[in-house]
């Protein structure tokens, strides 16, 4: 227990089916994840999403997942129960998801939706669990706890939201953070504050994260490694610090085709898709 | 789920696989061109109405259809809903062929007689063959089932469309008067609409059409509320389109399958309105046939007599599920998206 | 050839936009930079004529416009949309999105002109009898631009063309929007959050903090960081921040 990784994907696979035929949606993709923040980068349609929903498995009840390994702690998340399932979804995986306008409750104060979140996973009176979030409230750098304890979703702003979220998700102390573009709906300023945030309790609180996103910088940034990922498979996965070392050509298109604000370039060059990238890998 | 990136995995997967198809190049088939297929080969019918790459409009039209109709075909339900509904038709249009007897004959010897070779339902209290009376009731409860549904629908996706998309002072005046209808009891103010006028099958058209109309004007505008805020609509106002032709054209066909759905659930209700002013003596008059009134006069020996109330009954229950079913099935085909 | 002056728009209680003026001249691509609830895409809003709300004077040509916009209008002024899954019909084929205009502005011949702006966007022909969701995000940007460009209009407005697209698509659609504006010199005001979006296709931009602009500048200045606003300052730092990240 103590070698093994916290997290082992081997040869994840993901169908769904649908009245025209079968999508494979992720084909083949494999990785593991101790106590260490690991970016998982792609496009929309790359599978990225749903490979962090496999790990959940918070996935349509049509799809079909194989894998050789897909395993959570010394949880076999293919073949576990629904109850193992339940009890590993919030206590032990706690998942962020990217609008906190849609995911946070709009008729239940912050406050009482993070004491729901105390409550359901241990045994604690109502003042105990209001000292316990106002805790978690502080514990996200929040600095006015009171006001946002008592403060309605719609009350509050992206940024806030996200930081509601994410004490919610930090109420039952998980070992797994899965965050999925948690930042995408903010602003740049509040985008970095909020990847700092998760950054340092994650470090803190010594615990493994995925963080799953479209931007192939910032995430690097943030994480240890990075898995490249592209139509259902990883690309290239390497340390987040030598991605200037990249070698294929997705990571590298990827790079290339942003716009520079420091730099004058009249076309900005695109992404050539190789097919070779989408041939099946080993 | 949670947006355009992240978002629903299928819906992600799905535009990417139709991204690659688009852009491999098609071969045409040979019949692409005017209108109609050639009825030559079926495959190369099938093939031209399901290319990837239609030439023209009404090509891409037909084919639309053919596919709107492949996939309603899949739903088993409402394939047997349209089924019923056509065999019902069928029948009801060829009563003078199908019916035994002349519906107002009386046979006052052979009164509530059970079913037999000669009456194959029975008879009913005045000697009636309930049969043949079935068939050519049926043309008077479903003429007045369409009847209502084609008055009252598009009222009703008018009103609620203009009240929403207008707003303002337009949407209090037209919301205020369907309200003053819905407050009214259904029948109470049918019965009111038709005591006023002359009874018959026309009034009770009328009178129920204008009681059963503002549900769907309220349905209607509170779909158009969420749909005016869209940037589609926004695009098709930047297109320089008129408010008519906004309502008309990008919104109405919107808010079509909610009603749809509405309107079939509302069939069995609007029938058996229909019997209850019959039954008052406020619709169909006597001898004419009609489902409900049907019901209605042979209540009393439902115990005895069964199937003379029971024959109807069959009959209402059987178009109202075929209703629901087929509308259950053209709302899901109705998307685009669901296809 | 666009003047805005004094533009001021309340809904309600919220004050979204505080005496904003700005001018355009022809040919020349805006920017209006700034973060959410900053009033950016409201003054793009205003100048479409899809927000009623506002007092001060909006002018083109010279010629100040009404709070009511006529057909002519909309012939000469075209807007493209954050979000390409929000602003096309869902219920209408990319044919029938783009005969739209035409059908409105009674223009003729709009099999030909379908096709040739199908091909202005590089969609392919397969594209014209679908729906949009059978299409990827860039391609529907690619439609919303057609429809845009269809009735040939000389002033595009442009509210986040490309913040809901992946950066791949994003450079695609950049460089179409640059191959058009200059083929139809077609004289545009971009809303965006990202600098480096707007410095690529500005030559001046306005940065908007509180529903005011706190500071115009050109292309040169920031890109050199010449900014004298803190705002500004943090905007170009936070850009700079994300950009040095890439190794």
């Amino acid at each position: 227990m103590s070698t093994a990784p916290l997290v082992e994907v081997k040869n994840l696979r993901v169908d769904f089916p649908s009245a025209t035929g079968v999508t494979h949606a992720v084909r083949g993709v494999s990785f593991s994840l101790g106590k260490e923040k690991l970016g998982i980068v792609g496009e929309s349609g790359s599978g990225k999403s749903v490979t962090g929903r496999a790990l959940m498995r918070l996935l349509p009840a049509s799809t079909k997942a194989q894998a050789d390994v897909l395993r959570f702690g010394e949880t076999d998340i293919l073949h576990a129960s629904e109850r193992q399932m339940r009890a590993l979804r919030g206590r032990r995986i706690g998942l962020i998801l990217q609008d906190p306008k849609y995911s946070l409750n709009p008729v239940m104060t912050a406050g009482a939706q993070i004491a729901e979140a105390l409550r359901a996973h241990r045994r604690i009176g109502r003042r105990e669990a209001r000292e316990a979030s106002l805790d978690l409230l502080e514990g996200v750098k929040i600095r006015d706890p009171r006001r946002v304890h008592d403060a309605y979703p719609h009350e509050l702003s992206g940024g806030m939201g996200q930081r509601v979220m994410i004490a919610m998700m930090l109420a039952p102390n998980p070992e797994l953070l899965i965050a999925d573009e948690p930042t995408s709906a903010l602003d740049a300023s509040v985008q970095a504050e909020i990847l700092r945030l998760i950054e340092e309790l994650v470090d803190t609180r010594g615990m493994a994260l995925m963080l799953i996103s479209h931007d192939l910088p910032l995430v690097s940034h943030f994480c240890d490694r990075v898995a490249v990922m592209y139509a259902g498979q990883v690309m290239e996965e390497l340390p987040a610090a030598e991605l200037h070392k990249a070698t294929h050509g997705y990571t590298r298109g990827l790079l290339e085709c942003l716009p520079s604000l420091t730099e004058r370039r009249p076309r900005l060059p695109t992404l050539n898709r190789d097919p070779a990238w989408l041939a099946p890998r080993p | 789920m949670t947006g355009p990136t992240s978002g629903s995995p299928i819906a992600d997967v799905g535009t990417t696989t139709a991204a690659v198809k688009s852009i491999s190049p098609h071969t045409m088939p040979a019949a692409a061109g005017a209108p109609p297929p050639k009825p030559g080969a079926a495959q190369s019918r099938r093939e031209w109405l399901l290319t990837d790459a239609p030439a023209s409009r009404s090509q891409a039209a037909w084919g639309r259809r053919y596919q709107v109709w492949l996939a309603f075909r899949r739903n088993k339900l409402a394939m047997a809903g349209l089924m019923v509904i056509l065999v019902m038709l069928g029948l009801v249009l060829l009563a003078p062929l199908l019916a035994t007897h002349d519906p107002g004959i009386q046979e006052l010897g052979n009164r509530l007689a059970a079913p037999s070779a000669a009456h194959w339902l029975g008879t009913d209290e005045l000697g009636r063959d309930v049969w043949s009376r079935l068939l050519y009731g049926g043309r008077i409860t479903l003429g007045m089932v369409v009847a209502v549904v084609l008055l009252v629908a598009p009222i009703g996706l008018l009103v609620g469309c203009v009240a929403g998309y207008a707003g303002g002072i337009w949407d209090r005046l037209l919301m205020r008067v369907t309200d003053v209808f819905l407050a009214f009891p259904r029948l109470i103010l049918a019965l009111a609409f038709v005591a006023a006028m002359r009874p018959g099958v026309e009034s009770a058209v009328i009178a129920i059409a204008l009681t059963a109309w503002p549900p769907y004007a309220r349905l209607a505008r509170a779909e158009t509320l969420t749909i005016r805020r869209t940037d589609y609509v926004a695009a098709a106002r930047m297109t320089g389109a008129s408010p008519a032709r906004i309502v008309l054209r990008h919104v109405m066909p919107m808010c079509l399958p909610s009603l749809v759905v509405r309107v079939t659930l509302d069939m069995s209700s609007i029938i058996l309105t229909a019997a209850g002013l019959g039954f008052l003596g406020l619709g169909a008059q006597p001898p004419l046939p009609e489902w409900g009134t049907m019901i209605a006069t042979a209540r009393r020996f439902i115990l005895e007599q069964w199937w003379v109330a029971v024959m109807p009954g069959i009959a209402i229950f059987a178009a109202s599920l075929a209703f629901n079913l087929l509308g259950d099935g053209l709302r899901d085909v109705l998307d685009p998206k669901q296809r | 050839m666009i003047e805005i002056e004094k533009l001021d728009i309340r809904f309600g209680a919220t004050h979204a936009v505080r005496g904003v003026s700005f001018q355009v001249s022809l040919g020349e691509t805006f920017g209006l930079v700034g973060e959410s609830g900053s009033g950016k895409s409201t003054v793009l809003r205003a100048m479409a004529g899809l927000v009623q709300e506002w007092t001060g004077r909006i002018a083109v040509n010279g010629r100040p416009l009404a709070r009511r916009r006529d057909r002519a209008f909309f012939r000469m002024v075209q807007m493209v949309f954050q979000d390409p899954y929000g602003s096309l019909h869902p219920r209408q084929t990319v044919d029938r999105i783009l005969s739209e205009p035409l059908a409105v502005h009674g223009i003729g011949n709009a099999d030909a002109r379908i096709l040739r702006a199908l091909e202005e966007v590089a969609l392919p022909r397969a594209a014209r009898f679908r729906y949009p969701h059978q299409l990827s995000g860039g391609q529907r940007q690619r439609v919303a631009i057609a429809r845009a460009l269809i009735a040939a209009p000389s002033i595009l407005l442009l509210d986040e063309p490309t913040s809901a697209l992946d950066v791949s698509v994003q450079a695609e659609v950049l460089n179409l929007l640059s191959d058009l504006r200059a083929a139809r010199g077609l004289t545009c005001i971009l809303v965006s959050h990202n600098l480096a979006v707007v410095a690529h296709l500005c030559g001046r931009v306005a940065v908007m903090q509180g529903g005011r602009i706190v500071e115009e500048l050109d292309e040169a200045a920031l890109r050199a960081g010449r900014a004298a606003h803190p705002h500004t300052r943090d905007l170009i730092r936070l850009s700079h921040d994300l950009e040095g990240m890439t190794p």
